[in-house]
């Protein structure tokens, strides 16, 4: 709790900066503050069990925790990431309030204990975010962006806030945990359109992962979009939007899983084949990890159907999060300093192995994690996966997943055979990479690796 | 501690290699490898005097909370495979001494941390372990393949790493599916025996859809017909060292999963699907030796044949008794060495006469005769002629497939026929005959060269002649899996 008002404290104190004449303090005071707020949300680990607050709205747990602990530290790099997005526009100080307000959002959704607080946080996240996404103002695709997310987005909120009225109206609480023990009270005498409000809460949240059949903003968004932010919203939107699903479905819906599984499941399968299929296809980078993070969603979308052991499925999303939140950082750091020149295709990447080795070698590595291959972290993400699902009925989907994961593994070696094997036609210079940027992407290829050879680092955090 | 010791001494060497950037990569690469090929004679001489003893034995947690131990054994067949590996890998640095690669220490390096991920192969006794040593084993071969590799790599070494990798996904979908039936003292575990106790205790139809899973990914590592289609691509344009350690040690990855990851853990899959298993086999020996006979170039010839000997191996294997088994470890054994021989010889014409096209190709022994010795051995134990090391292993390969089915003994037979067909006509062509425009001159052999063939040639002879050190230990090893198996 204290990490989510120091967070919100510091996009007050970043709109004053302006006025009070301390932009450049700004970063230092920002990075400090999340560090903060990390080391006060951490504190609350282990005396956090009962505690809520606001008569209930609102409660850190030790998922919401695990989960704002992965927002914020991927936050903290994401902004050494940024410094020199922040620094090449007059905007600056808005756009640090914006990502900090978007964060206060993601914190909310990692620890909502009523839907009035979901839909909130939801907002609260998504808002900054449309503006993010259109800012960079000149550029036509960005606007585009921006303004298909809104439309989107806005439809999504649509969708969500009429379920949850469904919800309420069936049950008479926001509450999930009453919600919860109402189902399991009355399993046999719920309303129809109770139905129609999960499925409706369903469809708005498969919009806010990007899962497809509704996966049709993601693309264009994330190819658009500045790609520092195209960052940002795969990483902390996503964890945040994943955190806020598994608690919703997992603790509020659960009573009455076998109506919603199947649905998921369609999602899951449809998500694996077009995401994959249509990531194979693509020439724009951007574009390509806009259609991996939908295969990733799906992923993450089978630890909530899972959902049997529910201490296996917290371990599994948590992991799987983290690891696709610090390949994504990685990644999206080296795609921003290759793709200056203005091209994203692939072909950018030609020959990267000569002009910078080590950015090569840390992409490498975030390309077989985003793929799967041990010993990075991404193969134990999605072995956890794998093992949350063999216990379940859908083990078709696993079959699925194993098939459009090779495919997967196609489009990610593309970027590495393009490094290491093609060379650019023109002579280019070696690519510079700032000193603070070359630090996050070699901190986060770091922890990508050894939390790929040592797991139990993080997968053995949850032992109720 | 000392299995330990020899999967973490490559990785030393591979860092060594990567960090000291040195000039003299070479030297200090071959130097490197027989350390650890003397590490591994120690290991062989204490197994020989005690085979119990816990130094073969290490075992810590690795992922408590998941069951997931790092657990690592020596017992008799995994000894010879880290044998076959540990002395091939010399072998193989020994053989590029004249191939001049860019940037070395890396090349070096990289096979370094192939064997290193081959031995774990080898010696995991845990299922998870294997599955990640299984994966780990490909990232260094694909990228020797793709950054030393021949003209059309990209695409070619593309095909090979999906193609792997969508078989290894299969047999961890499996792999996790027996895990998840383990119950030892109601906790899961990932060690090799609960895994087998796990598989036996599934139904039969169930049994039957781990036994697809698990085969899928050792049938496209070995290649098995069908699955194979990656293979002769990937074989022709790897450089020669890579092709090496793919048919050399890489295949009997494959071959070994199958022994001791398949066999023991589901009887009844087995007995359901075996027969279709060696079907495939034998299919794939006859059609690959067909090919083989028509093929032009020797590179992609030899690769054809390697699909023909692999068949034979896995149909003795699955046959599943005492003497296929164990003629299958010999076989892979013997295969190992003379493959390396015959993809060192094809490089070797395509360095001095600039082709490996058998047409354009002849009269080589008139102007050097010793190299037309050395040759013909090779290809003797290629073809198993009597008293050479191919010899005892297809023996009792077919002796076992044939205690299965006569029929399909029969036409795995056919392997010895059509094997010597392709085998000796090609060498016929190459070396005896008229010369031919292509190569003005065939100067006598570099040393480096020379003394891998004559070890290579050594070898063939001295095992062919005297098999039962390494027979011993397989018929026991066997014997002890025979158990498992009934």
């Amino acid at each position: 709790m204290k990490g989510l008002l120091i967070i919100s404290a510091l996009g007050i104190i970043a709109m004053l900066a302006e006025i009070f004449k301390f932009k450049k303090l700004l970063l230092p005071i920002v990075l400090m503050g999340i560090v903060a707020a990390y080391a006060f949300n951490f504190m609350e680990w282990n005396t956090s069990m009962s505690i809520s607050y606001f008569d209930n709205m609102i409660a850190f747990d030790k998922m919401g925790i695990a989960f704002s602990g992965i927002i914020l530290a991927t936050a903290f790099f994401w902004f050494i990431l940024a410094n020199d997005y922040f620094e090449e526009d007059t905007n600056t100080v808005d756009h640090f309030a914006l990502v900090l307000f978007a964060l206060v959002g993601a914190l909310m959704l990692t620890s909502f204990k009523n839907m009035t607080t979901l839909f909130l946080g939801i907002e609260i996240m998504s808002i900054p975010l449309y503006v993010l996404a259109a800012s960079k103002k000149k550029d036509l695709k960005s606007n585009e962006a921006g303004f298909k997310y809104l439309i989107m987005g806005s439809f999504a909120s649509a969708f969500l806030l009429f379920g949850i009225a469904l919800v309420y109206g069936a049950t008479g609480t926001f509450d999930i945990m009453q919600i919860r023990t109402y189902i399991s009270a009355n399993s046999q005498s719920l309303p129809l359109f109770f139905n129609a409000g999960i499925v409706m809460i369903l469809v708005a949240m498969c919009f806010k992962v990007s899962a497809a059949p509704f996966h049709f903003w993601a693309p264009d968004v994330y190819q658009g979009s500045p790609t520092l932010i195209t960052a940002l919203m795969s990483t902390v939107v996503k964890t945040a939007a994943f955190a806020a699903f598994l608690r919703l479905f997992m603790v509020g819906f659960a009573g009455v899983s076998e109506m919603w599984t199947g649905i998921l499941a369609i999602v899951v399968a449809l998500s694996l084949i077009i995401a994959n299929f249509s990531a194979a296809m693509q020439n724009s980078v951007k574009r390509m990890l806009a259609f991996s993070s939908i295969s990733h969603a799906a992923f993450m979308l089978m630890v909530i159907l899972a959902n049997v052991r529910s201490n296996l499925s917290v371990n599994a999303l948590i992991y799987y999060s983290l690891a696709y939140s610090f390949g994504s950082i990685a990644a999206f750091g080296i795609i921003y300093n290759v793709t200056r020149n203005g091209n994203e295709n692939t072909d950018a990447f030609n020959g990267l192995a000569k002009r910078n080795p080590a950015m090569a070698f840390c992409m490498a590595v975030a390309m077989l994690s985003l793929a799967g291959i041990p010993i990075t972290s991404g193969f134990f993400a999605k072995y956890f996966v794998f093992t949350a699902m063999i216990a379940t009925p859908y083990k078709w989907l696993l079959i699925l997943a194993v098939i459009t994961s090779a495919v997967g593994a196609y489009y990610y070696l593309k970027v590495i055979i393009a490094m290491y094997f093609k060379t650019q036609e023109v002579e280019t210079e070696t690519i510079q990479v700032e000193k603070s940027q070359t630090l996050v992407i070699v901190l986060t290829t770091v922890v990508t690796l050894v939390i790929g050879v040592v797991p139990g680092l993080v997968a053995d955090m949850f032992r109720f | 501690m000392l299995t330990l010791l020899l999967i973490t001494f490559p990785l030393l060497a591979a860092l060594i290699l990567f960090l000291a950037k040195s000039k003299a990569s070479k030297t200090l690469a071959l130097s490197l490898a027989l350390v650890e090929f003397i590490i591994s004679l120690v290991a062989f001489y204490l197994y020989k005097h005690n085979p119990d003893s816990c130094i073969f034995w290490f075992d810590v947690a690795w992922v408590q909370s998941l069951g997931i131990h790092f657990n690592i054994a020596i017992n008799g067949m995994s000894l010879l495979m880290v044998l076959l590996t540990t002395f091939l890998v010399p072998l193989i640095i020994l053989s590029s001494f004249k191939n001049e690669y860019a940037k070395e220490y890396n090349f070096y390096g990289l096979i370094f941390i192939m064997q290193m991920a081959l031995i774990g192969v080898f010696t995991a006794d845990d299922g998870f372990l294997f599955y990640v040593f299984w994966e780990l084993a490909l990232i260094p071969i694909y990228f020797i393949c793709l950054v030393w590799g021949g003209e059309n790599r990209g695409a070619i070494t593309f095909k090979f790493f999906v193609y792997t990798l969508f078989g290894s996904l299969f047999m961890l979908v499996g792999l996790i599916y027996l895990y998840n039936h383990t119950n030892v003292d109601g906790l899961k575990s990932w060690a090799v025996n609960d895994l087998y106790a796990a598989g036996r205790s599934l139904t039969e139809t169930q049994q039957s859809a781990v036994f697809w899973l698990i085969f899928i990914a050792f049938a496209i590592k070995m290649p098995i017909f069908p699955l194979h289609t990656w293979q002769p691509n990937t074989y022709v344009n790897a450089p020669t060292q890579g092709t090496m350690l793919l048919s050399g040690i890489m295949l009997k990855m494959g071959t070994f999963g199958v022994i001791k990851w398949l066999l023991p853990v589901v009887p009844l899959g087995l007995e359901k699907w075996g027969a279709t298993a060696i079907g495939l086999s034998v299919i794939g020996i006859v059609y690959a030796s067909c090919i083989a006979i028509v093929q032009k170039d020797y590179k992609r010839l030899i690769a054809y044949s390697s699909i023909a000997h692999v068949g034979l191996i896995s149909a003795g294997i699955l046959s599943a008794n005492q003497q296929g088994i164990q003629g299958a470890i010999m076989q892979m054994l013997a295969h190992g060495v003379s493959v390396i021989g015959l993809f060192l010889i094809a490089d070797i014409l395509f360095r001095h006469t600039g082709t490996r096209d058998v047409d354009k190709l002849g009269g080589i022994r008139s102007m050097n005769g010793n190299f037309a010795v050395l040759f013909l051995v090779v290809v003797l134990g290629a073809v198993a002629l009597p008293l050479t090391n191919g010899f005892v292993g297809e023996f009792l390969l077919i002796n076992g497939i044939y205690q299965f089915n006569a029929w399909a003994a029969a036409f795995a037979g056919l392997t010895v026929i059509l094997g010597a067909v392709y085998m000796l006509r090609s060498y016929q062509h190459i070396m005896l005959g008229e010369r031919k425009d292509s190569q003005i001159a065939f100067g006598s052999l570099a040393s480096s060269d020379k003394w891998v063939l004559y070890i290579v040639c050594f070898v063939i002879v001295a095992f062919g002649v005297y098999p039962k050190p390494l027979n011993d230990i397989a018929e026991e090893s066997v014997k002890q899996l025979m158990l498992n198996l009934k």
